[in-house]
């Protein structure tokens, strides 16, 4: 009998080539969490220390003594003589900041179904011109794009101008409508995408063999069509609710500076209030908030079977 | 008795079902594979021909068994360490690289100096009919022409073993048939052991040296074509290879008791067919191995005759089953439709099988 | 989605199943929408009278004065030293990252992917803020060195976006040859795996780029005196003073993000 040879083989080894081939080591992930556990996870972990915190009697900073003051600041008020009221000045500003969100959400959806779904049915290259011309702005600074908008719905600006000519005042700006004009503008894009996503991919014959079978126009959009995009309807709404209820320039720019939205409040805190460990609470809210109606989100796309990713 | 070259033993691999059971894609796989031979693994889609495949490449590592070649074990090193090379079904050719530099590719893992490696990815063009192809882009080239160079790639390196997975399947019947011719002549040219994985038995019938017929997940018979063909081990293979009626019979005193009533009397079975003394055995009979006689055994009403060019196929309903016999179309008298005939198996052709 | 031809109706007419009633004219609206802004800010970066909103005459003197203009000069450069270097670190950390996650186990990969995509889903603000705590805790200075960490680590799920579309793609056929022929895992990530990526890192380096030289919230709280950058710089002019200079610099801004993004999506269209 010939002797059979076995290549000697420490063990990590063997495991290693049992791997796909192509499939390189998981180590080389190390690097990069580490350093994101530095640049991401220590600032995250000091919010929510820094919220557990009392605010140094001068000067910025925290001062390291436990306190669960700053929550209950976010709703309840210290009056001058000692007694507590309910604050709802933070309560107003969460709500503002959610129902902002809620209605730029629900604006865009209406107009994004229908962009979404016309760009889809155009031919071959017509639709990668659109779809790039509505990705660009996708990709710009928020900041130069607000600012346009600013300029735009300024008292003197263009639509100002034009509604003088019928005598009709225009005045918006530094006011709500402004700041959601502001961020429906911006988060347009974000709706339209993930939707039209969905609308490329939705298969024309089955809209046809429903007009086949009798039914009208609408009929068809209502029932054949918009079924088959509600992926891509989610993944919108996560896209535009989530970061819409974060967001600051908007309403710092629009809204006349007056910090009605939780971002605003927040930074306040971080610069002129002066009080980081109330900034901090406020921001662990936010971040609560965020987590929460994502796993709502979740959810609801995962009862009704569809698969919505967001990375 | 030469030494042994391929040997595989024992070989399993278990698969876990999403339902939480398991399937055994090889259960208990031996068999020999001699140097120089044009080895060929058959069998339908799901039996473990691919997985065996794979197991000798070193893409799949079996949960037990040994896989020897040429006296060393080769079943736990990497792909890259053994002395086989891969002909893939999609051709994995790298999209990146010229057809030039793809065969170069597994020549530079081996450390060949420049010079000899420009040499053997001439050699090896020219081997396969692509001489001059060195600069195009995969992307550039015809489906036919992608499976050549993928072809070339392995043969540069000059493995021991060439395997090869379905390699045909993509082509049409043309360039299929006159790529089959070609692989012949490499293989006789080369004299490198060819391990190829089919589910087209007729393929495996017309190349083979060898073939292993696979029902799931085992080795069902292991023969040459000729016999593979002639004397098919069972009702599987019988039916898997070329084309085969099989009837149920009953074993009587002078033979076996057909559908239809008449007895198949045992001298005119296969000499090796095995008879069991009593109850119930297939019998095959392949369709062209059956005549129209009168006074005939099997006896039945003609359902179809189809016409189909070289041959006539005439279906007979035979008491509850069918039976189909291939007749040549000069010089017989086609039955009609509906009218009774009777056949015969001729040559001792008829044999029984395990079901 | 697929395209099958219109039918037509016994009067030989085409009847149009693929429009919608308002479809058409809600879509150029909101192209319309999109676009006027932008359009604005260009056309009237080219006002040559002092009061942005009113038009007095063709003149380009404000792209002049940004030329002049050293703050805006040193904004910029501070732009650009930060978006290099965070986008020359993003790109190959989220390289590292997308090929680390691909044999990574749950309970690693659930961290690794929830540590990448926070910026995304978590209000920029927050991680804003967080980061200036983080700095001044440890003492980092409030620089430009601080503010390339800061991009670094945004800009790193932008970056990973097209490579893992692309890994998603990849056939695996080509590494199991690879490796049948002789490569081990070093050499198939040399000679196979990093050059099948190549345009999709390009493309996530450019998007990371774009995504850096945009900031506003992270640099207006993280960066310190010196190391104001251009967004930051445009906001601080926004607040003071309302000059067409605004939109001059906008406009170049804009020209600028514009074609990286373009140069992104040809290269990703190019190599198919």
């Amino acid at each position: 009998m010939t002797a059979t040879t076995s290549t000697p083989k420490s063990d990590s080894k063997q495991l290693e080539h049992r791997a796909r081939p192509g499939q390189s080591s998981p180590k080389l992930a190390y690097l990069p969490i580490i350093f994101l556990a530095f640049a991401i996870g220590v600032p995250l972990l000091i919010i929510v220390i820094y919220s557990f915190l009392e605010k140094p009697s001068q000067g910025t900073g925290v001062k390291w003594v436990f306190t669960t003051e700053n929550y209950k600041a976010l709703f309840i008020q210290q009056k001058l003589d000692g007694t507590t009221a309910l604050d709802t000045r933070y309560i107003k500003v969460l709500w503002t900041s959610f129902i902002y969100s809620l209605i730029t959400t629900i604006v865009t959806l209406i107009l994004s179904v229908p962009v979404a779904m016309w760009i889809a049915t155009r031919d071959a290259r017509r639709r990668t011109l659109l779809v790039a011309l509505v990705t660009l702005p996708f990709w710009i600074s928020i900041l130069i794009r607000t600012y346009g908008m600013r300029q735009i719905i300024a008292d003197e600006g263009p639509i100002g101008k034009f509604l003088s000519l019928f005598d009709i005042d225009w005045s918006i700006l530094y006011s709500p409508p402004a700041t959601i004009l502001g961020l429906i503008y911006v988060f347009l894009p974000f709706m339209i995408l993930p939707i039209y996503a969905s609308a490329e991919r939705f298969d024309f014959r089955l809209a046809e063999a429903a007009y086949d079978l009798g039914a009208k126009k609408l009929t068809v959009v209502r029932k054949i069509i918009l079924p088959s995009i509600r992926p891509g309807i989610i993944s919108g709404v996560a896209l535009v609710f989530i970061p819409a209820l974060g967001s600051f320039l908007q309403s710092d720019m629009l809204g006349g500076g007056k910090t009605n939205m939780v971002a605003n409040v927040i930074a306040n805190n971080f610069g002129q209030a002066r009080n980081w460990p109330f900034g901090s609470a406020l921001a662990v809210l936010l971040i609560v908030l965020t987590l929460l109606f994502i796993l709502i989100i979740q959810g609801v796309s995962q009862r009704r079977g569809d698969k919505v990713e967001l990375v | 008795m030469s030494e042994k070259f391929l040997e595989i033993r024992n070989i399993v691999k278990v698969y876990p079902t999403p339902e939480g059971g398991e399937v055994r894609a090889l259960d208990d796989v031996s068999l020999d594979i001699a140097a120089g031979e044009f080895f060929i693994l058959l069998g339908p889609s799901g039996c473990g021909k691919t997985t065996l495949l794979r197991s000798i490449a070193g893409l799949e590592y079996p949960d037990s068994g040994e896989i020897v070649l040429l006296g060393d074990r080769i079943d736990d090193k990497p792909p890259y360490e053994r002395p086989v090379n891969t002909v893939f079904q999609s051709y994995a050719l790298f999209p990146h690289m010229t057809v030039g530099e793809n065969i170069a590719f597994g020549l530079e893992m081996e450390k060949i100096e420049k010079d000899e490696v420009a040499k053997r990815v001439v050699e090896a063009l020219a081997q396969v009919k692509l001489s001059g192809y060195e600069n195009r882009l995969p992307s550039q080239i015809s489906g036919g022409q992608q499976q050549r160079v993928a072809l070339a790639r392995a043969l540069a390196k000059k493995p021991k073993v060439l395997l090869l997975d379905e390699p045909l399947s993509a082509l049409d019947l043309k360039l299929r048939r006159g790529m089959q011719v070609e692989l012949k002549r490499l293989q006789r040219e080369t004299g490198i052991t060819f391990v190829f994985v089919t589910h087209d038995q007729e393929e495996a019938m017309s190349m083979g040296d060898r073939i292993a017929v696979f029902s799931e997940g085992k080795i069902v018979q292991l023969d040459t074509p000729v016999n593979v063909y002639r004397r098919p081990i069972n009702a599987y293979v019988a039916d898997f290879i070329g084309e085969t009626n099989l009837i149920e019979g009953t074993v009587v005193a002078s033979g076996i008791s057909l559908p239809g009533g008449n007895i198949l009397p045992t001298n005119q079975l296969a000499e090796d067919s095995v008879v069991p003394d009593s109850g119930k055995v297939t019998v095959a009979i392949r369709p062209e191995d059956l005549v129209i006689a009168t006074d005939g055994i099997i006896g039945g009403t003609v359902r179809d005759v189809i016409f189909t060019g070289d041959s006539v196929r005439v279906y007979v309903t035979v008491g509850d089953t069918e039976v189909i016999a291939s007749l040549a179309s000069y010089g017989t008298q086609i039955p009609a439709q509906g009218s009774h005939v009777t056949l015969n198996p001729e040559n001792r052709a008829a044999r029984t099988v395990a079901s | 989605m697929t395209h099958t031809h219109a039918p037509t109706s016994k009067r030989g007419k085409l009847v149009d199943l693929r429009n919608f009633p308002g479809f058409n004219p809600t879509a150029w609206f909101v192209l319309f929408f999109l676009y006027s802004p932008l359009v604005y800010v260009v056309i009237y970066s080219f006002n040559s009278s002092r009061i942005g909103a009113v038009w007095e005459s063709f003149s380009v003197k404000w792209y002049g004065k940004v030329f002049e203009n050293d703050d805006i000069q040193r904004a910029l450069k501070n732009s650009l030293q930060v978006g290099f270097v965070a986008t020359l670190l993003s790109t190959i950390l989220a390289v590292m990252a997308a090929l680390g996650l691909l044999r990574m186990k749950r309970a690693g990969k659930a961290v690794a992917i929830a540590l990448i995509g926070a910026p995304l889903i978590i209000a920029e603000i927050v991680l804003a803020v967080g980061t200036l705590g983080l700095f001044i805790a440890v003492g980092v200075p409030l620089g430009k060195i601080g503010l390339m960490v800061a991009h670094t680590a945004f800009c790193i799920p932008f970056a990973l976006l097209p490579i893992r579309a692309r890994l998603s793609q990849l056939d695996m056929a080509p590494f199991e040859a690879a490796s049948d022929l002789g490569a081990n895992e070093r050499q198939i990530l040399r000679r196979i795996t990093l050059p099948l990526l190549a345009p999709a890192i390009f493309a996530g380096s450019l998007l990371a780029f774009a995504i850096s030289i945009d900031d506003f919230i992270t640099s207006f709280f993280v960066a310190g005196p010196g190391a104001t950058t251009l967004p930051v710089y445009i906001f601080g002019m926004i607040r003071s003073t309302v000059t067409p200079e605004v939109n001059a610099i906008s406009t170049l801004l804009l020209l600028f993000s514009g074609s990286v993004l373009i140069g992104s999506y040809l290269i990703q269209r190019k190599r198919r």
